[in-house]
């Protein structure tokens, strides 16, 4: 769309017209500044906390699970060496058999949330799906944090009309 | 002839004066736009229109997203 409307405008007499290809959800993605109805809402951003444990494929679930519940958590992310999210892993998952490694306990391919969505839309999915956690990605699929149901639910309740 | 940017770009040029055109559709504009942005949906861009903007000045069109 805004190829044409960049032609257009030259057509009408603009010499100097630029087209931002990538529009605005790359400056959304950006987690950068709006104007408009939306921009004092909360995202999903916002609520996720990036202080979740992460984890390889190739580690084995005891020593994950010791960890991750050392360190107060129920959940924990799967990615590779550039934080690009495989899976997840919950309570379930946690509490498989430990000699079996991640990649064949881990809900793979999780649901995910971009940082830009409104937190009442994340809580309206997270309840609809039932998903007691996700996890926030950028639009390459890079880990930003998890945002837990409670946290949206709460925060989506407060944007409520 | 039109030049593509990115994101880094827009920024520098809005730093030195560009205009930010969205040509979304009206409602998608009042939800979320760039700072300073102002709206001439795709549709409603013709000689009329095109008189809110200054011709002396970079301007910069966006949509949503590259597809």
């Amino acid at each position: 769309m805004s190829p044409r409307a960049a032609w257009r405008l030259e057509s009408l007499g603009f010499g100097d017209v630029y087209d931002y290809k990538d529009g605005k959800l790359d400056w959304l993605a950006a987690g950068l500044a709006t104007e408009g109805t939306n921009a004092q809402k909360t995202r999903a951003a916002a609520l996720a906390r990036k202080d979740v444990p992460t984890c390889r494929l190739d580690e084995r679930l005891g020593d994950v699970r010791e960890r991750v519940h050392a360190a107060g958590w129920e959940a924990a992310v799967v990615v590779n060496s550039e934080r690009v999210v495989f899976g997840l892993l919950r309570a379930k998952e946690l509490a498989a058999d430990g000699e079996r490694l991640i990649e064949e306990v881990m809900r793979p391919g999780p649901s995910t949330f971009r940082p830009y969505v409104l937190v009442t839309d994340v809580a309206k999915t997270m309840v609809d799906r039932k998903l007691e956690s996700s996890p926030i990605t950028t639009s390459d699929g890079r880990l930003v944090g998890l945002i837990l149901q409670n946290d949206a639910v709460e925060a989506g309740a407060e944007h409520s009309p | 002839m039109p030049s593509e940017i990115d994101r880094e770009e827009l920024q520098r040029l809005v730093a030195g004066g560009a205009q930010l055109v969205e040509v979304l559709p009206a409602v998608e504009y009042a939800e979320d736009y760039l700072p300073g942005a102002i709206s001439i949906p795709l549709s409603h861009i013709d000689a009329e229109s095109a008189k809110r903007l200054d011709k002396n000045r970079a301007m910069i069109v966006y949509c949503w997203d590259a597809a």
